[in-house]
């Protein structure tokens, strides 16, 4: 009965855009431990990567381009900027969409981690461009180990979803 | 007739397609968001409505998840304070020991500044007030290194005013709004601050990477740095004040010069934010442009300034506020005051120099003033201390630097040289 029902976009959508929300929030609180910072990871990858993998929509890009602008504000950097990154990341997850499908978990975690690094390189060329110094490659080696090992929440909400309405299967 | 019924109800739009278009859509926004911002310049209306708004919103959310981790060090600080009071006594007993030493010689060496300062009538910097806070929100990441305070527009602080925790500058205020400011990171990647190696005063730009140790460029000179070198704010450019500590110098793998901050000996949870306004905004800019009247040079023999009457001090050129009031009202009476009168002390400290008044017979009074601009025009300021035969203090004259542009005429000196006599 319950396979039978359509899936609302509040539920693949609404609920993974807050959570991400809420963990940036989060992780952002200036807490040392052991005099160690926290790691900054791209909570939002995940979410990108998993919903252009779910289905193809139109809500997703504007989620996208939403959780983006959140973590420009709340990061304090550039504006549009990871809005931008996490747009070409969905952008080319969903180009790749139909050579991933019923690919083995360890294949899409590769290609996770090449699309996250896609998104993270263009990032780096463009602040780069615009203030004129290379960011620190070492901090982006970090922030991009601390988001690739965040696979398995992309993974269990493509589970969750991917065959969760009988229209698209 | 709705559009289900029409010819177009049976259209199918790939669903792929409409994401396309939707994904286009999106990144055009992106894209145009990200290449009109401007959020690290100093105008204030760069940073916008939205992150200031948005700021206000998240920095008493930061505040309330970042309680519990305060509460918690807070705690484990105290129980760890209890445990180890006895070689925390000890230890810091050891340390006020060898602080008194200290004292003794910062007492000393600040009597001995203050001296200095008064020999050569030095103008330090004014203090700088400042302003509490405590950081809310931390963002660490490549892009961007900026944190969020809990003091903003409502306190006073304003879009460039340095931030400092207890160990060290920290970074710049890059947004206001009410009740948060959003703090640029030294180690942003956007960050440039001017500084200066404490041993040889040689200049840098401190310039971020987004890394923990950001980096010293346009370094000058030969060997102008080494490993361990204390680094200041050189205040140069007026964005920062100078001698601010930032940190010390250390050799980086990649063979260039970078800087552990001192700000990073610590976790930064409160700190100061120096409502420092660039110096040369305080200052009247016309008042600098004036030139002060030196004082006379104790000992040495007075020039003779020339003689003239009342309505010299009218004559084109000369205007009317510059000869002060005092003077103003006394310069009725004729040539024939203008006796030699002992010149006061001048309130500088300068030993009383006789002053002679030129030789009233010499000089044709009221009616030759007419004649010549350029002999009249000297003259202007002088008449109170050359007519009225009384001692003027040199202190009493309206100092060009208080006056303004209306005082600029009372600068005669070097107009007055043709009329000067040899000293006795």
């Amino acid at each position: 009965m319950s396979a039978a029902r359509s899936l609302e976009p509040w539920r693949w959508l609404g609920i993974p855009l807050l959570q991400v929300l809420g963990a940036t929030v989060l992780f952002g609180v200036p807490l040392r431990v052991f005099g160690l910072q926290l790691p900054e990871p791209l909570f939002a990858m995940p979410v990108v990567f998993a919903w252009a993998v779910i289905r193809p929509s139109v809500l997703a890009p504007m989620s996208v381009l939403l959780i983006g602008l959140f973590c420009d504000i709340f990061w304090g950097g550039r504006m549009g900027l990871w809005a931008m990154c996490f747009l070409l990341a969905y952008g080319m997850v969903l180009g790749g969409r139909n050579m991933m499908a019923g690919q083995s978990r360890v294949m899409l975690w590769a290609w996770y981690a090449i699309v996250t690094g896609a998104a993270m390189a263009a990032g780096y060329l463009f602040v780069m461009m615009h203030a004129k110094a290379a960011p620190s490659l070492v901090s982006v080696a970090w922030q991009f180990l601390a988001t690739i090992i965040l696979y398995p929440f992309a993974h269990r909400l493509i589970d969750m979803y991917e065959d969760a309405d009988v229209r698209f299967r | 007739m709705s559009l289900r019924d029409s010819q177009f109800g049976e259209l199918k739009v790939p669903l792929t397609w409409t994401a396309a278009v939707a994904l286009v859509v999106a990144a055009i926004v992106a894209i145009a968001l990200v290449v009109s911002d401007r959020r690290e310049t100093f105008r204030a209306e760069a940073y916008g409505a939205t992150r200031s708004m948005s700021d206000g919103v998240l920095a008493p959310v930061g505040d309330v998840l970042s309680a519990p981790g305060r509460w918690t060090g807070a705690g484990v600080q105290s129980i760890g304070g209890y445990f180890f009071a006895v070689s925390e006594n000890r230890r810091l007993k050891a340390e006020l020991k060898e602080m008194r030493q200290w004292r003794d010689v910062a007492t000393a060496l600040k009597d001995e500044n203050e001296r200095y300062r008064t020999l050569l009538g030095l103008k330090t910097d004014p203090p700088i007030p400042m302003v509490a806070a405590r950081i809310v929100t931390d963002s660490r990441g490549p892009f961007a290194n900026t944190r969020l305070a809990n003091a903003g527009r409502e306190k006073g602080v304003k879009v460039g005013h340095p931030v400092m925790s207890e160990n060290g500058l920290v970074g710049r205020v890059i947004g206001i709004s009410n009740g948060a400011s959003r703090v640029l990171m030294l180690t942003d990647v956007a960050s440039r601050t001017p500084v200066m190696i404490d041993r040889t005063n040689a200049r840098a730009i401190l310039t971020g990477d987004g890394g923990p140790n950001p980096r010293l460029e346009y370094l000058r000179g030969q060997d102008p740095v080494k490993e361990g070198d204390r680094v200041l704010t050189s205040g140069d450019g007026g964005v920062m004040p100078r001698g601010l500590p930032v940190g010390v110098v250390v050799k980086g793998l990649d063979n260039k010069w970078r800087v552990v901050l001192a700000a990073d000996r610590a976790a930064i949870d409160f700190v100061r934010i120096l409502l420092f306004d660039d110096f040369t905004t305080i200052v009247n800019r016309a008042e600098l442009d004036q030139m002060p009247v030196p004082p006379p040079t104790p000992g040495a023999p007075t020039i003779i300034a020339p003689t003239v009457v009342g309505p010299t001090a009218a004559q084109p050129g000369t205007a009317p506020g510059a000869v002060p009031p005092a003077a103003a009202g006394s310069a009725a009476p004729a040539a024939g005051a203008a006796t030699p009168a002992p010149r006061p002390p001048a309130a500088a400290g300068a030993q009383p120099a006789p002053r002679t008044a030129a030789p009233a017979p010499t000089r044709p009074a009221a009616g030759a003033a007419s004649g010549s601009a350029a002999t009249a025009r000297p003259a202007a300021p002088r008449p109170a201390a050359t007519t009225s035969g009384a001692p003027r203090p040199a202190a009493s004259r309206p100092p060009a630097a208080s006056t303004g542009a209306a005082a600029r005429p009372a600068t005669p000196r070097p107009a007055a040289a043709p009329a000067e006599e040899p000293p006795h």
